[in-house]
């Protein structure tokens, strides 16, 4: 396999806390892989209008890019790049129509066809690590915590690019093989509040509301996500959300990637815990998986 | 040979071409420029440096039977036969303004100043219609990222010619977020050079004033006589080699 890895705009910005410590268990684990050189948005939301095939030129011409710079897999982490990637893909391959048109409109790109196989980082992780060998590799087990996963909406709609069924359970398997606690989690496919957290705020905070009420009766210790837009409504905005619903308890957000950081004894800093808020910091700090603060 | 001379055997090839939709009859040898002059056209505006640099001349044209646009700069292009070619000197775009002092060297800055940004599809129309090659579309999708340094190189030989955003569908002005990017860059990102903040301290010193009030009263002669006998530095010197004199430099 030659593994490329598209990051994405928001990991080089606002997710930092996505992307660096997910980049260094991948060196830890000895997977090769390189960053693409050169890459544009991946279009953020796949369009669902069936001749709207100009948002389709963004996904595609990454998947190019890649084809370009020698890889035959491309692994993504935010969920809604993973989307956008892996469905436009899957139209590339099977609609020759789409296909062609839109081969003809990116002219001064070579063809593409689907060449380049999508794979979210979970997915890596499983199938190419698997659970087993990354439990042997974990020298800090996070043994006591209880993680609620989020798996949102885009890793899991629509089916046919969904990097689980709805009885599999990866971000279960992930999480016990980091040696911590699943909590079954009744709202761990609903939607975060998305876009409506800007659009319409009240009916966003409902949504996000959900999830949390859902988190406290799990009894969790923590919430696990892998996109800048579920961390954004979920954790950023969670303080107004617990002030905006009755009875609901804070609870601390995670990217996966930064409990993979943490149990396999990275460098804490790599983990950018500093991009959380002080709650996250202090739930590892209790529980003795890291010693200080970041800052 | 004296030009008014020339025979009509050596007189350059005619070929035809459409100024504004108008046939003209022009010398194959031309640049656009010249062409559009010859044709009877006077520039008064929309033609600057005719080096290929300031941007003022962008021209669209297309061939015969190719539904494709092409672009050059007029002063730069070859005129070729049953070309249609329009002149673009200037495209009306968006320009925010903004305090340079307390900008802080970030693309937030970029994204203020240009929501807009954000309407990218990468459908690459700027790169293909850039007259300059410059890679229009990486030099946007770094800014989304938030990498200021990327988009200020990747767009270095932007000429403001405005041709990227004559053909954006997000209706983007590329070219004036790229110059507030090199901005940033180059007064508040980059390391400072240090020898050019000396050597200005410098000239504020009046390190030069003498040479120069000195130069300024010479007669020509006297000027091109300083200028032939200046010090040059041998073409076989050694690696060593300075000037006797820096002009009062340490």
């Amino acid at each position: 396999m030659k593994l490329g890895y598209y990051p994405g705009c928001t990991l080089k910005t606002k997710a930092a806390n996505l992307e660096v410590a997910a980049m260094a268990a991948l060196d830890h684990l000895g997977v090769e892989y390189k960053e693409l050189s050169r890459w544009n948005c991946c279009g953020a939301v796949f369009s669902l209008a069936d001749d709207d095939l100009i948002h389709q030129v963004a996904p595609v011409r990454n998947l190019i890019r890649a084809a370009q710079q020698g890889c035959d897999t491309v692994v993504t982490i935010c969920s809604q790049c993973y989307n956008t990637l892996a469905r436009a893909n899957k139209m590339v391959r099977e609609n020759e129509e789409k296909r062609d048109t839109l081969n003809r409109f990116m002219d001064e790109e070579p063809d593409y066809s689907g060449e380049v196989e999508v794979v979210h980082y979970l997915s890596l992780l499983r199938d190419e690590i698997g659970w087993e060998k990354l439990r042997e590799t974990v020298t800090k087990p996070l043994e006591g915590l209880r993680v609620a996963p989020f798996y949102g909406c885009t890793l899991v709609r629509p089916e046919e690019v969904a990097i689980d069924a709805v009885d599999q359970e990866i971000f279960e398997g992930f999480i016990t093989a980091l040696g911590a606690d699943p909590a079954s989690f009744s709202a761990a496919r609903e939607c975060c509040g998305s876009y409506q957290m800007l659009a319409h705020p009240e009916e966003g905070m409902n949504r996000a509301a959900k999830v949390i009420a859902a988190a406290n009766r799990s009894a969790a210790d923590a919430l696990i996500l892998s996109c800048p837009m579920c961390e954004y409504n979920l954790g950023t905005r969670q303080a107004n959300v617990v002030e905006f619903h009755e009875g609901l308890d804070q609870v601390p957000t995670f990217y996966f990637t930064q409990l993979l950081g943490v149990a396999l004894g990275l460098d804490p800093e790599l983990c950018r815990l500093d991009l959380n808020g002080p709650a996250a910091q202090e739930l590892l700090i209790d529980k003795k998986f890291i010693a200080t603060a970041a800052v | 040979m004296d030009t008014a001379t020339l025979t009509e055997e050596v007189a350059a090839k005619t070929i035809p071409i459409y100024i504004m939709g108008k046939r003209y009859e022009v010398p194959e040898t031309l640049t656009i420029m010249k062409a559009m002059e010859h044709s009877g056209y006077q520039y008064i505006r929309g033609c600057g440096c005719r080096g290929g640099i300031c941007g003022a001349c962008a021209t669209v044209y297309r061939r015969a039977g190719d539904y494709k646009i092409y672009t050059g700069l007029a002063c730069q292009t070859v005129v070729e036969p049953e070309m249609y070619l329009t002149q673009i000197p200037f495209y009306p775009a968006n320009r925010a303004s903004y305090d340079y002092e307390s900008s802080q060297p970030t693309a937030e800055t970029i994204y203020q100043l240009y929501p807009e940004l954000f309407r990218c599809v990468a459908c690459n129309a700027c790169t293909k219609v850039c007259p300059m090659d410059v890679e229009v579309l990486d030099y946007i999708s770094a800014l989304k990222r938030g990498d200021v340094t990327a988009a200020a190189e990747i767009s270095f030989d932007c000429i403001q010619c405005g041709l990227c955003a004559s053909r954006c569908m997000g209706e983007m002005a590329q070219y004036h977020m790229a110059q507030v990017a090199r901005r940033l860059q180059g007064g508040k990102i980059a390391p400072k050079a240090e020898h050019l903040e000396k050597m200005c301290g410098d000239i504020d010193a009046g390190t030069f004033t003498d040479v120069i009030e000195a130069a300024k009263v010479m007669t020509e002669d006297e000027l091109k006589k300083v200028y032939t006998e200046r010090e040059m530095e041998p073409h076989m010197g050694a690696d060593e080699w300075t000037p006797a004199s820096n002009h009062g430099l340490a």
